[in-house]
């Protein structure tokens, strides 16, 4: 019976049928993509932080609502997932338990600080420009509740990474202090940016699995060679460079070329020794326990105006 | 105390004329909370102009596995659409 169940799952998804929440799938169909949408959840979360640091110094107005407008944006990505993840039997409360201890982890990027305007520019640009190219493929993925949510992220992720990169183009075009300014955030934000697609193919043990289930559509390796590719073309629009002298046009290969990433750099951020673990998790957890009482009496009063209508009627 | 705010389902309209339609859920203390709740998840860029909100706990769904047996009866019942009738080319406006 067993047998025929996970024969039944695989016909569909490889019939291109969207699983659905009350469908049957296997325990470690589920478990996978618990881990997946939660873990894009809580980078959502965590990723207001860094660009929230800069939402009273934006230096107009017009930066501000549109920086303002992005981590809203973000605020709702975030939603828009853990309610995609509730839909395979896990509750809200139990994912903000496993950010806030530890358990669950988000993107590694987070973990950088933004230390100055242009880190809002490289960040639309480059992180946001990352991530997009990672969720597109995902807008397709065999469960349906999670490509709906990534439906409605993409549409809006769209505009992140324009801005950003309308950011940057603006430094670019200003004075010595902007242009240097302008590339040292993007010798800051590169490296870690191409990290974000993950460990290389051969060290990535689930992705084939997850292939397979069509929860991912491209390796690890395959869509950072494209975000490289397309990153390297449009840098020359800023007049600035990519911090890799290694990064050179393969005509052979129809791709570019790229140094060395740097992966015990990439592994001690994972574990939590990366510049602003710590001051992420902890802003997180202080700004959940400080919202504790308005959660409270928010529940308080709904039940108690249910009770006077009961009464009353 | 310690109650987490239920969850609601969310179903917006997005143009006069049109159907509510399904586009998420979130969580609210009540449902008035709901609906300002989902205009800020669901509706940031002028994607609704009704929203309903219903707690999650009173939707009954159909179950995927007795599929078979529920849609049976529309199976076999090919002559309730129009092209199971073979009529003469030369038949108009029909």
């Amino acid at each position: 019976m067993e047998i025929n169940l996970e024969k039944h799952f695989q016909d569909t998804v490889d019939a291109e049928i969207k699983i659905e929440p009350k469908d049957w799938m296997p325990e470690k169909y589920r478990q996978t993509l618990l881990r997946q949408i939660s873990q894009h959840a809580h980078s959502e979360i965590v990723g207001m932080l860094p660009e929230a640091n800069w939402i009273t110094r934006a230096p107009s107005l017009r930066r501000k609502a549109i920086l303002l407008a992005k981590v809203q944006d973000e605020a709702g990505h975030g939603l828009y997932l853990y309610s995609s993840a509730e839909t395979l039997g896990i509750s809200r409360e139990e994912m903000y338990d496993q950010l806030h201890t530890g358990k669950a982890k988000y993107s590694s990027i987070f973990n950088y600080p933004t230390i100055t305007w242009a880190d809002m520019g490289a960040i639309g640009w480059l992180v946001d420009g990352a991530a997009i190219m990672n969720q597109v493929p995902l807008c397709r993925a065999s469960y349906g509740p999670y490509a709906r949510a990534m439906v409605r992220i993409c549409k809006e992720e769209s505009f992140h990474q324009r801005q950003g990169f309308e950011l940057l183009l603006t430094l670019s075009k200003g004075n010595e202090a902007q242009k240097r300014m302008c590339q040292d955030a993007i010798n800051r934000w590169w490296w870690p940016s191409i990290m974000m697609f993950g460990p290389p193919d051969d060290e990535s043990p689930n992705t084939l699995q997850s292939v397979k289930w069509k929860i991912k559509r491209f390796t690890n390796d395959e869509l950072r060679q494209k975000f490289v590719d397309v990153s390297a073309e449009q840098v020359k629009l800023l007049g600035m460079v990519l911090p890799d002298k290694n990064l050179v046009w393969n005509e052979a290969r129809g791709h570019y070329d790229f140094g060395a990433i740097d992966w015990n750099e990439f592994w001690n951020v994972v574990k939590g020794n990366g510049p602003c673990n710590k001051q992420r998790l902890e802003t997180r957890k202080k700004a959940w326990e400080d919202g504790a009482w308005v959660r409270e009496a928010a529940m308080a009063y709904a039940e108690k105006k249910k009770e006077k209508n009961v009464k009353a009627a | 105390m310690n109650k987490e705010w239920p969850l609601w389902e969310v179903f917006i309209r997005s143009r006069q004329g049109l159907d509510h339609k399904h586009a998420g859920s979130l969580h609210a203390a009540d449902a008035a909370m709901a609906i300002e709740n989902a205009r800020d998840v669901y509706t940031r860029r002028m994607e609704g102009v009704s929203i309903w909100v219903v707690e999650s706990k009173h939707i009954h769904a159909s179950n995927p596995d007795d599929a078979g047996a529920l849609y049976d009866p529309a199976n076999d019942k090919a002559y309730r659409h129009p092209t199971f009738y073979d009529l003469p080319d030369e038949l108009k406006h029909m």
